[in-house]
């Protein structure tokens, strides 16, 4: 169902749109930075050539895609947005519906607070413009679960623009090394959802649910390619995406479809296609004959809405009655941004780690809870938390806070390794104990299992000793010089030692009787 | 509508007068031809039907156009007739809804609590045809 616009979706709610480089009147500003020259890294396409870099024909352009994104995204609120029925998932159907989310006559919408401040935090986050005066409009198309006709919305002036995000992206061969991107927000508008269609091809019907649209997020891609340097190129638009990775690979998709085109001599018609996830390749989509025309017009039942500022608040305004901008970006939590800046510069982090700390959920607070209790150097609490311990939630699919090891108890383990009372390989069989969440400590299990590294140097000497003198051919050999030949009586002495011996101090202990 | 209309054939009239002439009407001055009536009939799921309904629209119309006997030059356009009042806004609370036995009593054809659609939307009948489209 055509539900167009990046909307902060809210359930019959307006919800603020973040529109991401893309503009409904075909303009469009510069590439967002994907340059392809005919392929992408882990493009997964189906059924058609892939050309790479290597394959271009002599003389050949480069071909540029420029991607735009409407994200839809629900406001968090208890009411609609122009109404005050009840924001809920899995209500019985219609329940959540009033007069006026029903479009009945004389009905009028009234805006939600909450939504306004919600747009405003995410212009003020995403580094937007916020205008203090946007407008409301209509914009008509005829379906089912738009009872009205025409949805409001927030075309010709919306709350908030010209706003950007930084991310950052594994890049190199290998994804092995990040960089960070920044992309543009075009911007953000408030916005009417509609009610939920459901298809009953058996019966050739389509039940409908005005409580909300589906899903908190939903993400349609505008998508062209282009010579760099030429124009922009005709584009289409790849709707119902509710995932990232088929977002990932529709436009992947997409942009080769348009590329194989273009190349054998065809044209791309703008148009709307959908993505069939089975298949991996876009499809267009019926029911959408020629361009839409929204005939937009003003809403006539809302004046403009005005935003203030500390500066500009009215004397004797109702506090209820205005919004200040000022008084919301005070309130803002630290922004990512922020908080990266300040790990790399408390911890001396990689901002590829700090960029990984925030993007698991928990994740950052338990690196935090760790460093309060352990000795050990923010770089080993670091690695042990981006490596391993993610690394074992990532493989049994939990959540940070369903870590069967707490902060403590990886603080422990950390303080032993700090310690030298155990080598790093001893470490990580304590870490894999740990992980069944008998909730014995650390210490515990280095005891149970005689983990610890040998406290007792002369017993150390000995077993170098005796080694050296079991194995003369091997001595021998490092008496030649040959450098490699040490590691052999090491990893011996190691053995002889059950591996509770710190490598480095038996090779100190070795090149002292050898010298 | 009818202002959108307007602003479709009219070329917005922001300052001043300008000439009536536009790619919608090439013959004369005040008449409508068939591809824009066909174009508006699809966009506003009305029927024209006849040529009276299409006369009736082109007088509408130039009943509209009497506006450009105003000079606006340098007068910003308003927004809206409400445009100094302020936006109420409204608390973020849970007042309305929990009333969907009343609200499908309003339709023809339910099934359990959805309210029941044709599948999709019904594509208009070709020009040739004269079946007429109505909206229900």
């Amino acid at each position: 169902m055509a539900v167009p616009m990046l909307r902060w979706v809210g359930p019959g709610r307006r919800c603020a749109l973040a529109w991401v480089d893309r503009s409904s009147r075909h303009r469009r500003e510069a590439p967002t930075g994907s340059t392809s020259n005919g392929t992408r890294e882990q493009s997964s396409v189906a059924q058609q050539p892939l050309r790479t870099a290597q394959k271009l024909r002599k003389g050949e352009h480069k071909w540029a895609a420029v991607v735009g994104l409407e994200i839809h995204a629900q406001i968090s609120s208890n009411s609609k947005l122009f109404s005050g029925s009840e924001v809920c998932f899995a209500a019985p159907p219609n329940s959540l519906v009033s007069f006026f989310d029903a479009s009945l006559p004389g009905t009028l919408p009234v805006l939600n607070r909450r939504c306004v401040e919600a747009a405003v935090m995410t212009g003020l986050a995403l580094n937007c413009h916020i205008n203090k005066k946007s407008l409301f409009d209509r914009k008509h198309y005829f379906y089912a679960d738009l009872p009205a006709g025409y949805q409001i919305t927030q075309q010709r002036l919306p709350i908030a623009a010209n706003g950007n995000l930084m991310f950052g992206v594994f890049v190199g061969s290998k994804r092995s090394h990040m960089a960070t991107r920044t992309v543009r927000v075009k911007q953000i508008q408030l916005e009417q959802d509609s009610g939920k269609s459901l298809h009953d091809d058996l019966r050739s019907q389509t039940l409908i649910d005005l409580n909300r649209a589906e899903g908190q997020l939903r993400v349609d891609a505008n998508i062209s390619v282009h010579h760099p340097g030429e124009p922009l190129g005709i584009r289409t638009e790849v709707k119902n995406l509710n995932s990232i990775r088929f977002l990932a690979r529709a436009i992947d998709y997409e942009i080769q479809r348009q590329i194989n085109e273009l190349e054998n001599g065809g044209e791309i018609l703008n148009e709307t296609r959908s993505f069939d996830c089975k298949l991996g390749c876009t499809v267009p989509m019926r029911d959408k004959e020629g361009k839409q025309d929204y005939r937009f017009m003003p809403e006539p039942n809302l004046p403009p809405l005005v935003l203030y500022d500390t500066a500009s608040l009215p004397a004797r305004a109702q506090p209820q009655q205005v919004i200040n901008i000022d008084q919301i970006r005070e309130a803002l939590p630290e922004l990512p941004s922020v908080t990266r800046e300040r790990l790399v510069q408390r911890y001396g982090m990689l901002p590829e780690h700090s960029f990984m700390l925030l993007n698991e959920v928990g994740l950052l607070q338990f690196f935090q809870n760790v460093m309060k209790e352990t000795r050990a150097e923010p770089k080993t609490v670091t690695s042990w938390v981006l490596n391993v311990l993610l690394g074992y939630l990532k493989h049994q699919n939990l959540a940070v806070s369903e870590s069967p090891i707490t902060p403590s108890a990886l603080a422990g383990l950390l303080d032993l390794l700090d310690s030298k009372a155990i080598s790093s390989s001893a470490a990580k069989q304590v870490f894999e104990e740990l992980w069944k969440g008998e909730g014995k400590t650390a210490v515990q299990i280095v005891s149970e299992k005689q983990l610890g590294l040998m406290q007792d140097r002369e017993a150390l000497e000995q077993l170098c000793q005796s080694t050296v003198e079991g194995h003369p051919r091997v001595v021998m050999d490092i008496k030649k010089g040959n450098p490699r030949a040490i590691n052999k009586l090491i990893g011996l002495v190691r053995k002889a030692a059950l591996n509770r011996a710190d490598p480095a101090m038996i090779k100190a202990l070795l090149e002292k009787l050898l010298a | 509508m009818w202002a959108r209309v307007v602003r479709l054939t009219v070329r917005g009239g922001l300052g001043g007068r300008q000439a009536f002439a536009t790619k919608a009407n090439p013959q004369r001055s005040g008449s409508i031809n068939a591809d824009v009536i066909k174009h508006l009939e699809r966009l506003a799921l009305v029927d024209f039907g006849s040529r009276e309904a299409v006369a009736r629209l082109e007088k509408a119309i130039a009943f509209a156009d009497r506006l450009r006997a105003v000079d606006t030059d340098g007068v910003e356009p308003m927004e809206s007739v409400l445009e100094d009042r302020c936006l109420y806004l409204r608390s973020d609370n849970v007042a309305e809804g929990n009333c969907a036995e009343e609200l499908l009593k309003n339709s023809s054809c339910v099934v359990e609590e959805y309210f029941v659609a044709p599948p999709g939307n019904i594509s208009l009948p070709k020009l040739d045809e004269q079946e007429p489209f109505l909206h229900s």
